[in-house]
Parts: structure tokens; C-alpha cells; sequence
């Protein structure tokens, strides 16, 4: 994939002649100016654009600024969806969205100095999640780099760690080509984001668009076919185990290996659980679905992988809010462990049969090796547990209970839509109380757990499908972080739909204290603004819910509005996330399953 | 245990940083860290040695093998290799102790290669265990600085049974 061959020493141009003949992804839209052509005179700016839609980014999101101009200047008449958000934070997030729902690369352009350090939370979501997002950055001019120059940053330096790659192009001749390997980088193995600084010299620098398009990359490969051996002991593993549970992360949906995973779970017979990240990949009204696991996941899916004697892993990571204490987790299994990325394997958690490749091919061949096993007494046993500890509320109050807001979420929109979320207990009651059954259709930020992600998430998934329902599902402190960008949604006529379970707290931060730190709430409590008179004034549609009885109708005056629509939901203040199991403890000792037992 | 690391990476702005700042962010401890060009004028490679149990090594190399411009990774663990520090140090020998202090450096078969009234400059390579060696014989004198490179290897051609070349004693 990667060209080992090398122009002479001292060469800054690595021309090809083989120009224009190496194309990364297929273009979706061709432009007769771009490759192939010998001999047309461009400038660098103009090289970005044509690379860029060459590439079949045809939507981008940035924010203009000075070292950028000539870029902008370029973009003024390029075939392309532009969307400016109020922040470059949540234009990466835009991007990343985008990226998440759309399968494709997100791309995102900002200037030198703050716009390029105001990236920083974003990429490292994106990096996190494993989410290929491609940031072009303007830099000060070329000679003035190292002089703390007006909005000059280390860009690559401040970066680097929240990247999968990034460089400093510093010859226009490298652009086209620097612009295609970080498409390949960021979409290829593990996905995730590459950031391109350019000095605006570079942007105006004349160049033949005709040279150095064939991408050099000795140090990148990527193994995709697992290795046969290992796929064969996986597969005797599977038809031999009596207990198994297979153990799905977001490496499943980035890989669009749904139907594959479905298939092994048919063939072989397997119950399925799910990361927060993993949600979609397998269909969870159907009875094999474990639903999500680990510190907020569901009391069966925990005690399927204690109980467990094998737990096939793919595309997952073992995080610690999955594994609880690594010691104890899923002590009687045996491991297979699929993954794209080598340093995932035995990181956290010791791995008996591991499988380096791509989820697609990995899956597709293990299936054909597996057989179909009753096992009887295992589905018995999650039954029981499934009928036993479902997830629950209690809903007898009147106040407005945040699960019951997303069950009337999910029926009245008949668990189609897609959900971006906030990071707290907004999230995982999404998680919990939300039924999904397609890939790409929960958005959130799982691995950096950004609070107010959700709401230009929200944005960036309704820019990808414009035809679909998309509602963030926000606490209110996570959307208090990037509200400003409800004037982007309203810009762009999106309507997207944002759904407040305001209970005035910090919740997650809140139920912590609760339970941890004897009820001292400290810090956790914000006086929030009327929400619904914010969005009014930025131009969205505002209500407010302040009763149960209320709720339906207020999510049907939703989903029928054209313009973005805010719902305030004054929900139940000390409402906790249950279950839960505690930092340190095994997945199996969980907190809040007698309150749940209550409550049946 | 440690192992010595070698990492080919390709030689552009910003590889160094990249190695050394995955090291800091894993939480991995460096021993020395070696960086030359190559015969290759676009390689250079890095010599890394880690203190590490297996397990953390095995993260170290699958870490390094996944930055971009890092092309390839070998450990040198359990094989036969050549590996070397070179050392420059400034011992005390004032001349009345003078022939005892060159006689030390003949036996480490270190090179003299600047004399003033009072120190001499001494140059000194080979395998770590031997530099300790000679900085500890030379305490005694008195050192004014030392300045040494870190540990550079190769692997030598697999002629021999491992075990034995192993057991080889390098002076």
C-alpha cells in the first residue's frame, strides 16, 4: 500500500511520473482540472480545494482568519458545503459527526494561532473514538516560524499527542500529496484524526498541480486479513464453549461490519453485548442482545461476561469503564480479542487468541469455520437475568423522569432516529432507555467523554443525512459548553432537535458525590438560563416541559418542527444512573440493582 | 529487564518528538535514546533503551511500530547483538598520579585524547557493564564530567548457536 521507493538524497519534490495514477479513495466528483494534467500553473490554496474535492470531501466545516485567507479566497466559488460554526471546537465536533454518521472522512479547516489550538479538545475526541477527521491548519509565513509571530502556535507540536499523524507541509509541491496520505491515514486501520499545518506562503506558492500525487508512506501499513491459524483456534474456541458472549465495540461500526457481526451471532449462536460506542452494530429488540455492559451497562450483560466462558472481543479495547477491576473481569473466560490495532491486543486485559485484521474480513472468514450450538442452559440462564434486572424507573412521580422522556423518545420516533448525546448521566440513560438497531445511529463521545459534544454533534450528523431525524439527547451542562452553536443550526436551516434533561446539576458529577462524598455537592450546581427563551432569540424553536403528562406532546411538537427545536425537560433533580458498578469494583458487584428490584 | 530497542523512522521534522512524546504520554522509562542517520539519507535510526517487564516492552514496540514515520521496530531481546556506549571523561591525574591512571586506561583500552595540567581527557567505548566499570576504577582520581552517547546495537549474523554467543563476555 505504502511506496517503498525513494527519490535521490536531497530531493524536496518527489515527483512521479506516475502523477495523478495513485488515487486514495474514489472520487465522487471529478474535477478536469486536478490530476493527470502536466503543466497547469496552481497555487497552493487552489491545489487544497482540488485535492480536497478529488477526494470527495464535499462538505467541510471551519472558521475563516488571516494566514487562511487565500484558502478561503478559493473556497468562495468551490463546489462545496461550507458550514462556519460560532467555535472551531465545535466545528471539529461537526466534523466528527459527520464522520461518524456518514462513514466518511470529516474535514475541517481553521486558521494559524486559536483556531488551530481551539481543535485540540476535538481532535482528541475524535482520536479516542477512532474517528477519521482530516484538520487543515494555516501557519504564519514560513520564515517567520519560531518567532512568536502573531497568532503563531506550534501547531504539530500542541497536537501531536491528540493526532494519528500530523506534519507542517513547508513546500508546495508536497501538498497534494501530504493532503492524500492524511485521507488514507485518517480512513484507513484504525481511523482517526491527522492534522496538515500549511504557512500561508505555501497557500500562495505557485506549483504544477500535475506533481507529487503518489503517496509515500514506508512506516504505515495496515494488516486487514487476519491470520488463517488464528481465525481456526477462534472458531474451535467458539463451537467449543458452552457459555460464550461475544463483546462488540465502535471497531465493528467503523469497520461496517454489522452484517458480518449478525451473521457469526446467527451462525454460532451467541449472545451479544455492546460498548457505549458499539450501540448499533447489533439490533437490540432481538432476544440474544445483551445491550450494553460495564459500569452503567445492563445487570445481564455483566453477569453474561462474569459468568462467561469465553468472551470473543471485537473491535473493543477493554477500557476501564468496561472492565471495572481487571483482575476479576470475566475470570472463567477465555479471550479471543479482534482487532485492527495491535497495541489494543493485551494492553489492558491478557488475551488468549488474537486476531490482528480488519472486523469485515476477520468476521466473514470466522464464520464460515463456526457451527451452530443450543446452548440451552446458557440463554436460560441471561433470560433470567434479563427478566430479573431490566433497566428501570420508577414511575409513579409526577415530576418528569429523564428515562421516561427517552422511552417516549424512542417509541414516538420508533427508535429510528439518531442520537447524539452529551457526557453524563444524559448519556447513558440514552444508552440505557434508547433502542437502537442500526449502525451509525448513536453519536457520542465515549473514550475522551467531551461534555457538549452532543449539540454540534447533532449538527454534523443532520449535515451528513439531511433526510433523517437527529436529536442530541443533552444534560444541561453539557450543552451550557457549546450552545453558541445553536446559531449554526439555524444558519444552516437544520432541524435538528435537542432534548435538555435539565435537572440544574452536574448529574454524573452530583450522583458521585452522593454516593461518595456524603451529598457534598460541590461545585456541581450552575444557575442555568431559560433555555427555550435562548433558542427563541438565536432563532430555534424554545419549549419548556415542566410536567410528566406533558411530554408526549411536547416530543410530537418536536419532531414536526422545521426549524432547530430546544426542549427544556425539568426533570427530576436527584434522579441516579442505575446500575452502577464502583471504581475498583468487579463488574458483577453493582450498586442500585436492590433499587431496581424496588421498583418492579 | 532491559532491551534495546531499534526503530528505523523516517528522517523528517518531528519524528524525535513524536517517539519521545508517546514515551511520556505511556508512561514508559527511557534509559537512553540514541538517534543517527543511516546509510539511507531518508532513515535515521533510534537506539531505545527500556526498563521494562515483557509485557510493557511488547506495548513499547507495538506503540512505536504505529507512529506513521516510525518504519520498522526491532527488539534485540534474547538475541545475539553488538552493543556499545561511548564515553568521553575528564579523570584527575595530576603527574604524580599519572602513570597509575594511564596504566587504568590502557587496561579499558580507553584512548587518551586531551592532556592538561591536571585531567585527562579520556575517550572509552563498549558495552555498558565495561563504561560503569571504568567510571567507578576512575572515582578514586576524582572525575571532573562525563559525557556519554547511550547504547548503539546491531544484531550479529545468526552463525552461532544463541545460547553460547550469548554467554560471550564483551571487553
Amino acid at each position: 500500500m505504502s511506496s517503498k521507493s525513494r527519490p535521490p538524497a536531497g530531493s524536496a519534490v518527489k515527483s512521479s511520473p506516475k502523477a495523478g495514477a495513485h488515487p486514495v479513495r474514489n472520487s465522487t466528483m471529478p474535477n478536469p482540472n486536478i490530476s493527470g494534467q502536466k503543466g497547469r500553473i496552481s497555487n497552493g490554496a487552489q491545489i487544497i480545494v482540488d485535492t480536497l474535492i478529488e477526494l470527495g470531501a464535499d462538505t467541510m466545516f471551519g472558521y475563516p482568519g488571516g494566514v487562511v485567507l487565500p484558502l478561503f479566497d478559493r473556497l468562495y466559488d468551490a463546489p462545496i458545503n461550507f458550514i462556519i460554526p460560532r467555535h472551531e471546537q465545535g466545528g471539529c465536533h461537526m466534523a466528527d459527526a459527520y464522520a461518524r454518521a456518514s462513514g466518511k472522512v470529516g474535514v475541517v479547516i481553521t486558521t494559524s494561532g486559536p483556531g488551530a489550538c481551539n481543535l485540540v479538545t476535538g481532535l482528541a475526541t475524535a482520536l479516542m473514538d477512532s474517528v477519521p477527521v482530516v484538520a487543515l491548519t494555516g501557519q504564519v509565513r514560513t520564515e517567520l516560524i519560531g518567532n512568536d509571530a502573531f497568532q503563531e502556535a506550534d501547531t504539530t507540536g500542541i497536537t501531536r499527542p491528540v493526532t494519528k499523524y500530523n506534519c507542517i507541509v513547508k513546500d508546495v509541491k508536497d501538498l497534494a500529496r501530504t493532503i492524500r496520505e492524511a485521507f488514507h491515514i485518517a480512513s484507513t486501520g484504525r481511523p482517526g484524526p491527522v492534522l496538515i499545518d500549511i504557512p500561508v506562503d505555501v497557500s500562495v506558492a505557485e506549483c504544477s498541480t500535475a506533481s507529487s500525487a503518489k503517496m509515500e508512506l514506508p512506516g504505515y501499513r495496515v494488516r486487514t486479513k487476519g491470520n488463517a491459524r488464528q481465525i481456526s483456534t477462534a472458531a474451535k474456541a467458539i463451537n467449543k464453549s458452552e457459555q460464550p458472549v461475544l463483546y462488540v465495540g465502535g471497531g465493528v461500526i467503523s469497520a461496517n461490519a454489522s452484517d458480518e457481526l449478525k451473521a457469526l451471532a446467527e451462525k454460532a449462536h451467541l449472545p451479544v453485548t455492546m460498548t457505549l460506542l458499539g450501540l448499533g452494530s447489533y439490533d437490540q429488540s432481538k432476544a440474544e442482545s445483551l445491550d450494553m455492559l460495564g459500569m452503567h451497562g445492563s445487570a445481564y450483560a455483566n453477569y453474561a461476561v462474569q459468568e462467561c466462558d469465553l468472551l470473543i472481543a471485537v473491535g473493543a479495547r477493554f477500557d476501564d469503564r468496561i472492565t471495572g477491576k481487571v483482575k476479576t473481569f470475566a475470570p472463567n473466560a477465555k479471550i479471543i480479542h479482534i482487532d485492527i490495532d495491535p497495541t489494543s491486543i493485551s494492553k489492558n486485559v491478557r488475551v488468549d487468541i488474537p486476531v490482528v485484521g480488519d472486523a469485515k474480513d476477520v468476521l466473514t472468514e470466522l464464520t464460515k469455520e463456526v457451527e451452530y450450538r443450543e446452548r440451552k442452559p446458557w440463554f436460560k440462564k441471561i433470560a433470567d437475568w434479563k427478566k430479573k434486572f431490566p433497566f428501570r424507573y420508577d414511575d409513579s412521580s409526577s415530576t418528569i423522569k429523564p428515562q421516561y422522556v427517552i422511552e417516549e423518545l424512542c417509541r414516538q420516533t420508533e427508535g429510528k432516529a439518531i442520537i447524539t448525546t452529551g457526557v453524563g448521566q444524559n448519556q447513558m440513560w440514552a444508552a440505557q432507555f434508547y433502542r437502537f438497531s442500526r449502525p451509525r445511529q448513536l453519536i457520542s463521545s465515549g473514550g475522551l467523554g467531551t461534555m457538549g459534544y452532543g449539540l454540534p454533534a447533532a449538527i454534523g450528523a443532520q449535515v451528513a443525512k439531511p433526510g433523517a431525524t437527529v436529536i442530541d439527547i443533552d444534560g444541561d451542562h453539557s450543552f451550557n459548553m457549546t450552545m453558541t452553536e445553536l446559531s449554526t443550526a439555524v444558519e444552516n436551516k437544520l432541524p435538528i432537535k435537542v432534548c435538555i434533561l435539565n435537572n440544574g446539576y452536574m448529574g454524573m458529577v452530583r450522583q458521585w458525590q452522593e454516593l461518595f462524598y456524603n451529598k457534598r455537592y460541590s461545585k456541581t450546581y450552575l444557575a442555568n438560563p431559560s433555555y427555550a427563551t435562548v433558542a427563541e432569540a438565536l432563532g430555534a424553536v424554545g419549549i419548556t416541559v415542566e410536567k410528566a403528562a406533558d411530554v408526549p406532546g411536547a416530543i410530537k411538537k418536536m419532531l414536526v418542527q422545521k426549524r432547530p427545536c430546544v426542549v427544556d425537560f425539568r426533570i427530576e433533580r436527584e434522579e441516579n444512573v442505575w446500575p452502577m458498578v464502583p471504581t475498583g469494583k468487579s463488574l458483577n458487584e453493582m450498586d442500585g440493582l436492590d433499587i431496581l428490584e424496588s421498583m418492579a | 529487564m532491559k532491551h534495546i530497542i531499534s526503530a528505523l523512522v523516517e528522517n523528517k521534522p518531528g519524528v524525535l518528538a513524536h517517539v519521545a512524546g508517546m514515551f511520556a504520554a505511556r508512561a514508559f522509562n527511557i534509559d537512553s535514546l540514541v538517534v543517527g542517520r543511516t546509510e539511507d539519507p531518508d532513515l535515521s535510526r533510534m537506539t531505545i533503551v527500556v526498563i521494562g517487564d515483557d509485557k510493557v516492552v511488547e506495548q513499547v514496540r507495538k506503540q512505536l511500530a504505529k507512529i506513521v514515520p516510525v518504519v520498522k521496530v526491532q527488539d534485540f531481546a534474547g538475541q545475539p547483538v553488538v552493543a556499545r556506549d561511548l564515553m568521553l571523561i575528564a579523570i584527575s591525574a595530576p603527574p604524580e598520579k599519572r602513570p597509575e591512571v594511564l596504566s587504568l586506561i590502557e587496561m579499558f583500552k580507553g584512548k587518551v585524547v586531551d592532556i592538561g595540567p591536571r585531567f585527562v581527557m579520556v575517550e572509552v567505548s563498549g558495552p555498558e557493564a565495561k563504561i560503569e566499570a571504568f567510571i567507578d576504577i576512575c572515582k578514586p582520581y576524582g572525575i571532573k564530567s562525563v559525557a556519554r552517547t547511550g547504547t548503539i546495537a546491531m544484531p550479529r549474523q545468526a552463525k552461532t548457536d544463541t545460547s553460547a554467543s550469548n554467554k560471550r563476555t564483551e571487553l
